[in-house]
């Protein structure tokens, strides 16, 4: 019990002792953990409002539809099945073309009663419910066109007044809707060269008209649709019902296929912030590798101190290895906090279901996971220079020794041809190659990154709708995507500086030796921003390719997208991308290198 | 202390120190005046803590003066850039240091050669010139080890090498012999006379008593002062060098 508590104490004066380096560490352990829990709570956050519509509306177990009035007897049938417990009629369907304030959209109308249903009666979330030469608009797609209780649009050139805007389970909000028209629909964009027919719905909208107003829009009884909504007996057993009657003339789709369907863009966010939860792991591991590094570097003494009195290797292992769980956990419970509270900015589930995300329930799992990868994070960063340190000499660790630096001779020899910054700049690299590896990896993360985002950024702007998108949900996308970049460029950066800032500090000496031996502060600046660039420049290049490339077809094989689709970035944009990088690198590192290279020479010598 | 025939190749005047504020101010050089002639060799002495390793940094203008002037070959150097200060001491001015400061990755000759490549000679040349020292202070035979293969009279033996890359008007030796056993003293010792004898402008800083007997003048250091100066070739001209038993 001594011995935890002697582990813990010292962990938290050495923290309580460095706070800026202990607040660089947590906010870099922080920042994966926040986008790890943004995108693991996402799912919940948005299959809960689907619940909660499901509930409000009746919502069906099954939904089943027939083109043509001859499929009614097979819905007919269907209605008498084994396990179907009840149903609400056979609602015709219309296909149309719906008008308002210059806008134009295809929409499937669906016949409903004045009355209530019993399932599948779509909550009304502004206005009223049918009525003769009124309209009622699904919320998403309401929201998509504009329009609001009391406005005017046309079906078809017949003019109709919006009585009301509802929510409904029995179908995914616009513009995912699924099809229950005989003439088809197409959802997203056609692809090039390719002619649908004529009649062919493209991205539908769903309203609601009395059955007489659809009927009316048809132009022969022949030509409608039917819609029925089942209950079932084992709402669990709905996809095996559902995969059991699909075929001939019916449509017949699950709540949990529609419960798919409804959480796509959310499925599509989590994919994107879990990638991004990693990239930012690795981020942040590198971040951490270069702190905990020169950190150790300044405990030398202490740890030699530590021996001496008594303290097994085992100890100091633990001392060391301490402090930086107690940041990861921290970070973790901050990590946790921040993303359940930032979900619903991410999780507007559309406006097609009842209720806005809200603070999405946090899971044990979730925690559990996270928590989990910080540990992780700092575990990784942290062993190996605390067992390094614990296996040291207590007497070079009490002489304050510095560790050796690399001796790479072809790299000495060929700085020799050299202009005089570069000459120091490969030798000050060739010093840490492990910190050299790690500011490579940190920038090819990022540029990795920042490749995915141009493409998901030009595709999202030119192609809207497709895999189903509409206007807010691919704000809600950008959204995601700017929380990715902001967190990926604000780490990027910090690694950048703490990297230079290591540096310096490990060239403290043999910078003022060359300064002593006639190389100007200018020369030693560069030579030290120098040593930072070159491994951007390698990063940045290798960000781009392979890196861009692996990491843009591991989302497209995990989302099963279409990479024919998009437009890569041209050559041009992918030199401004590794140029651009390297011109903010060099900035970042200008001025820790520019402060290491002002310190007076007699104070370090 | 102004003994020298002729125009100084090195000269201090009114040369002052002065670190820290207020009641905690402290000076660790005080108005010294100091020339050093051309091919002369001084040595200053003095107890720990006096500023004689200040006044030699400020010499060589790794330093700078709070006041004074400090003149290198006619030329003041305390009032020069950076830039300026870093060329002189790449072309002008060699340092040797007592904790040698050997680049420990670097091997004895790229050591050697750091200087000459940072004063922008070629590869070859610099290496020419490196191997060439190293024969000179004893060291052909482990131009190829890193430091921490030499013994410390080998590593200063490099380092004096080194100071000598750029053919420097002075070199500027801060106790050289002071991390040093007896035998490795004696080698470092033989080089400065060597040195002296072939012409070179030294001034050292030693508690070596031996060293300091190498010198033309020895010049005693108290407080930031310069409180005495033995002109060993002309005989002493104060209490040191009676005391050290080179008086007349």
């Amino acid at each position: 019990m001594g011995r935890i508590l002697l582990v813990c104490r010292l962990a938290v004066r050495d923290l309580r002792r460095r706070r800026v380096e202990a607040a660089l560490l947590l906010l870099a352990i922080m920042a994966a953990t926040t986008t790890l829990t943004l995108g693991l709570v996402l799912r919940d956050a948005a299959g809960d409002p689907y619940q909660s519509t499901r509930e409000a509306t009746s919502g069906p177990d099954v939904v089943a539809g027939a083109g043509r009035a001859a499929g009614l007897s097979g819905l007919e049938e269907l209605a008498g099945a084994p396990g179907v417990a009840g149903h609400s009629r056979p609602y015709p369907v219309a296909p149309a073309t719906l008008q308002t304030s210059g806008r134009t959209s295809d929409v499937q109308a669906v016949g409903r009663d004045a009355a209530p249903a019993p399932i599948d009666q779509p909550k009304v979330v502004q206005g009223g419910w049918v009525r003769d030469g009124g309209v009622v608009v699904e919320a998403a797609f309401a929201d998509a066109l504009g329009v609001r209780a009391g406005d005017q649009v046309t079906l078809d050139g017949r003019r109709f007044e919006v009585t009301g805007v509802a929510v409904t389970a029995a179908m995914p909000p616009y513009p995912g809707s699924s099809c229950v028209v005989a003439t088809g629909c197409v959802n997203g964009v056609v692809p090039d060269g390719r002619t649908l027919p004529e009649e062919m719905l493209r991205n539908p909208g769903l309203v609601w008209l009395t059955q007489a107003d659809v009927r009316s829009l048809a132009p022969d009884p022949g030509s409608l649709s039917y819609v029925m909504n089942l209950k079932l007996t084992d709402p669990g057993q709905a996809q095996a019902f559902a995969d059991a009657n699909q075929g001939g003339a019916l449509f017949v789709q699950s709540w949990q296929g529609i419960l798919e369907d409804a959480t796509e863009l959310a499925r599509d966010s989590q994919i994107l912030l879990l990638i991004g939860a990693w990239l930012l792991g690795l981020l942040a591991v590198a971040s951490l590798s270069v702190l905990v590094g020169s950190r150790m570097a300044d405990q030398t003494r202490r740890v030699g101190l530590l021996k001496a009195v008594g303290g097994t290797p085992g100890l100091v292992a633990a001392v060391l290895l301490a402090e930086y769980v107690l940041v990861a956990l921290v970070a973790a419970a901050a990590g946790l906090a921040v993303g359940t509270l930032a979900a619903p900015s991410l999780t507007e589930s559309s406006a097609g279901l009842v209720g806005g995300a809200g603070t999405p329930p946090m899971t044990v799992s979730t925690a559990g996971l996270v928590t989990a990868v910080a540990l992780g994070v700092a575990v990784v960063a942290t062993v190996v220079p605390a067992v390094r340190a614990a296996r040291s000499s207590t007497v070079d660790a009490l002489a304050d020794a510095p560790r050796p630096p690399r001796r790479v001779g072809w790299l000495i020899a060929v700085s020799a041809r050299l202009p005089v910054p570069l000459l120091l700049a490969s030798r000050v690299a060739a010093r840490r190659p492990r910190r050299v590896v790690l500011g490579v990896v940190s920038i090819a993360v990022t540029v990795s990154g920042i490749y995915v985002l141009l493409v998901l950024n030009a595709f999202l702007g030119s192609q809207p709708l497709t895999g189903g998108y509409d206007d807010a949900q691919v704000e809600v996308l950008r959204h995601v995507l700017l929380v990715w970049t902001v967190i990926l460029l604000s780490l990027a950066a910090v690694n950048a500086v703490v990297i230079t800032w290591a540096t310096v500090l490990d060239n403290r000496h043999s910078s003022a030796l060359a300064r002593a031996l006639g190389a100007t502060p200018r020369e030693v600046s560069a030579a030290l921003a120098a040593a930072q660039v070159l491994p951007a420049l390698a990063g940045a290049a290798l960000g781009v390719f392979p890196g861009g490339f692996a990491l843009f077809a591991a989302i497209n094989a995990i989302t099963g997208g279409d990479s024919d689709r998009v437009t890569l970035p041209s050559l041009w944009q992918l030199l401004a991308v590794v140029l651009a990088t390297v011109l903010v690198v060099a900035a970042l590192t200008s001025v820790p290198a520019h402060l290491g290279a002002r310190r007076p020479v007699t104070e370090t010598l | 202390m102004s003994d020298t025939a002729g125009t100084p190749l090195l000269r201090a005047r009114g040369l002052r120190k002065e670190y820290g504020k207020g009641e905690g101010r402290v000076r660790a050089v005080d108005e010294v005046d100091l020339d050093v002639g051309a091919g002369e060799t001084v040595a200053i002495m003095g107890p720990s803590g006096c500023g004689k390793s200040t006044l030699l940094h400020l010499l060589g203008g790794l330093d700078r003066p709070s006041r004074g002037e400090v003149s290198l070959n006619g030329r003041r150097i305390d009032d020069i850039g950076e830039k300026a200060l870093a060329r002189l001491r790449r072309t002008a001015v060699g340092f040797v240091f007592q904790s040698f400061h050997l680049m420990e990755e670097l091997t004895a000759v790229e050591n050697v050669e750091l200087s000459a490549l940072l004063a922008g000679r070629s590869p070859r040349a610099a290496r020419r010139r490196a191997e060439e020292l190293l024969e000179q202070v004893g060291l052909a035979g482990r131009a190829r080890f890193l430091p921490s293969a030499l013994s410390g009279g080998q590593r200063q033996r490099v380092a004096v090498a080194r100071a000598l890359s750029n053919e420097p008007l002075v070199v500027l030796a801060d106790e050289p012999t002071g991390n040093l056993d007896s035998a490795a003293t004696l080698d470092v010792l033989r080089l400065f006379e060597g040195l002296h004898e072939a012409g070179q402008t030294l001034v050292i800083v030693t508690h070596d008593v031996r060293i300091a007997a190498t010198a033309d003048r020895m010049i005693s250091m108290r407080d930031g002062v310069l409180v005495d100066e033995t002109r060993l070739t002309g005989g002493t001209t104060g209490r040191l060098g009676a005391l050290a038993g080179l008086g007349d």
